[in-house]
């Protein structure tokens, strides 16, 4: 009977024996990658708490707490876990209300650069040609507008409007995305794979959605998280300078730049937003440090 | 080479154009003026203001005149500092501001470039970490925290020591007054540059010209200096170009934190005010500037990489 043992394998053969797939393969390598897996579970804790924290506090962002119109030191009893503003308004509900402007700043201007940069890179490159010259001029031209100060011209022109804010931004911050995407392309159009596709009569658009665009997400989907941050901080950038959302609204920018001002007396609320902040805008650098390796695995 | 000069400049002139006409036509077709204030000003002084500044002209004939005047180095008065011209507060602003940017400039050139080859050379030792670390700090604190907060210390907290520091002002250019704003523009520079001198410095320091270089027996020194530091410094100089142009960006929350009358606040408080024509000009002067320093890394690459042609 001892052959037996020799005959049956010590790891089990699954029936169908399943290839891993590239997405796979660099989920695998991200997970393997302490600094990225630690940024991916803080900016979940972060989001998470953002989108639903404030439903569970007892204060809502723009309440004032009408027996203590002042700041008062964090409190159990009062429900002020973290003390509220020189308005008597709870910290802790308007952290992570301002974080929810900010986060979703960030995506919807992120995803607007995304579309125009996906969408006019990979035109440009797989079209060539003449399209390819005049939208590449087009981008070099834009390259020398000084876009901070037309994002603030823009700000002032239509007043802080929320949904100007994101398109404002997002118009800015397309053309590195179309220049990577330009370039990705051209290394594509000769690729058999291509070539196949038109050989067997594939539509413009069909090949550029359906081999072009899959084939460049991994290097877009680095520069993503690497221009979530950017805008986070342009968006309080703005906050600075009185252009950014509108009170009652808040956004960690408008936070962090009243906490700033009152950095002397109560230190705290700077601190709070602040700490919140950076450990968004830390993680996201690390997320797209260690995607780039992840996805980019000749560099190892 | 020449040619490539004398195009590139020809093609500088329509940008120029193009950023002038679009900003020109953004302002002035939008709702709101410069005129509007809390308290209404009579009809017949609002006539009166609209017709100094040629307002009321169609607009296409304010726009060639503005054009016209800009050939003559005019850039029109000033909506809201009503005794100066554009022109003036412009000579006024930007050697301050150009003097602070340059010399937040070369403090960030002197220390991140440096920072970075050290982690380079050291990669994945806890010396390589500390850089890294630092600089991802420099990064994502925004400046105009990084500024109060100096302030805080060395204006408010060692008020009685020796290391004391002006919280803000100019001061005709005094040094003392140059310091915390010059650290506060420098600092976010130094992070980057650390972080794309140490990325491209490894790559480089891999290369095959490298490896040869050390192999015919030259001090690691010279193979980093001489070899391996010039082709390291392409992507540096490409950050540089539009960098050295947005510190006159970067530098509308340092003027406006430390009270510096340079270009950049006179751009936020233009912008505020709705004084089309100072927001006109500075937007001007800094996208000249940002056209010539495009130019400037393009002609830089050819110095550092004999590799490029100019055709």
């Amino acid at each position: 009977m001892t052959d037996v043992n020799l005959v049956t394998p010590a790891i089990p053969v699954p029936d169908v024996i399943e290839g891993r797939s590239l997405w796979q393969d660099a989920w695998r390598r991200l997970l393997r990658n302490r600094a990225a897996l630690a940024s991916l579970i803080i900016l979940g804790v972060i989001a998470f708490l953002s989108i639903f924290g404030p439903y569970a506090l007892a204060w809502s962002y723009d309440q004032i707490d009408w027996d203590h119109v002042e700041a008062v030191p964090p409190s159990l009893a009062l429900k002020h876990y973290l003390g509220t503003d020189s308005v008597g308004r709870d910290l802790l509900a308007r952290t992570l209300f301002g974080g929810r402007v900010s986060l979703t700043v960030g995506l919807l201007a992120t995803g607007v650069a995304l579309f125009i940069g996906v969408t006019v890179g990979a035109v440009s490159g797989y079209l060539g040609g003449k399209v390819d010259q005049v939208l590449m001029r087009f981008v070099d031209l834009m390259y020398s507008v000084p876009l901070t100060f037309f994002v603030i011209i823009l700000m002032v022109l239509f007043g802080r409007n929320f949904i100007l804010m994101f398109l404002a931004i997002g118009s800015v911050e397309w053309l590195t995305m179309a220049r990577i995407v330009r370039g990705q392309t051209l290394t594509l159009k000769h690729r058999e794979f291509m070539e196949a596709a038109r050989a067997s009569g594939g539509s413009t658009v069909s090949i550029l959605l359906r081999h072009v665009v899959p084939n460049v997400l991994g290097v877009v989907i680095v520069y993503v998280t690497l221009t979530i941050p950017q805008v986070i901080l342009l968006e309080s950038f703005l906050s600075f300078l009185g252009l950014g959302v509108q009170e009652p609204m808040t956004s960690w920018g408008v936070l962090i730049n009243e906490g700033a001002a009152e950095l002397e007396i109560t230190p705290r609320t700077l601190i709070v937003p602040a700490i919140f902040m950076t450990a968004t805008l830390f993680c996201f650098n690390f997320l797209g440090d260690g995607l780039r390796d992840a996805l980019d695995p000749k560099d190892r | 080479m020449w040619s490539y000069l004398a195009r590139r400049i020809l093609i500088g002139i329509p940008t120029l154009w193009a950023i002038i006409t679009v900003c020109f036509f953004l302002m002035r077709l939008t709702p709101g003026g410069p005129f509007d204030s809390a308290a209404p000003i009579p009809q017949e002084i609002l006539a009166n203001l609209r017709a100094r500044y040629h307002l009321d002209d169609p607009l296409w004939q304010q726009y060639l005149s503005y054009l016209w005047n800009l050939l003559h180095w005019d850039f029109g008065p000033s909506f809201k500092y009503k005794d100066f011209t554009v022109t003036e507060l412009i000579a006024q602003g930007f050697p301050v501001s150009f003097q602070n940017g340059l010399a937040a400039l070369l403090l960030a050139i002197a220390v991140g470039v440096p920072m970075g080859i050290a982690a380079a050379l050291a990669q994945n030792t806890p010396r390589d970490y500390a850089v890294s670390g630092l600089a991802m700090t420099g990064i994502v604190i925004p400046n105009f925290v990084m500024g109060q907060l100096l302030i805080l210390i060395f204006g408010v907290w060692l008020k009685d020591s020796i290391f004391h520091l002006p919280a803000g002002g100019w001061n005709n250019g005094a040094f003392v007054n140059r310091i915390l704003p010059t650290v506060t523009l420098a600092l976010p520079f130094i992070a980057y540059l650390a972080r794309i001198t140490r990325g491209s410095m490894i790559e480089v320091m891999r290369a095959n010209y490298v490896r040869t270089a050390r192999a015919k027996g030259l001090p690691f020194r010279a193979v980093v200096i001489r070899h391996a530091l010039k082709s390291a410094l392409t992507p540096v100089v490409t950050f540089l170009g539009p960098a050295t142009a947005f510190i006159l960006t970067g530098s509308m929350v340092v003027e406006t934190i430390f009270q510096i009358p340079g270009i950049g606040r006179y751009f936020v408080q233009g912008a505020l005010n709705r004084d089309y024509t100072l927001v006109m000009g500075v937007t001007i002067l800094s996208a000249a500037l940002m056209i010539f320093m495009n130019l400037m890394v393009d002609l830089i690459y050819g110095l550092l990489d004999p590799k490029v042609r100019y055709d």
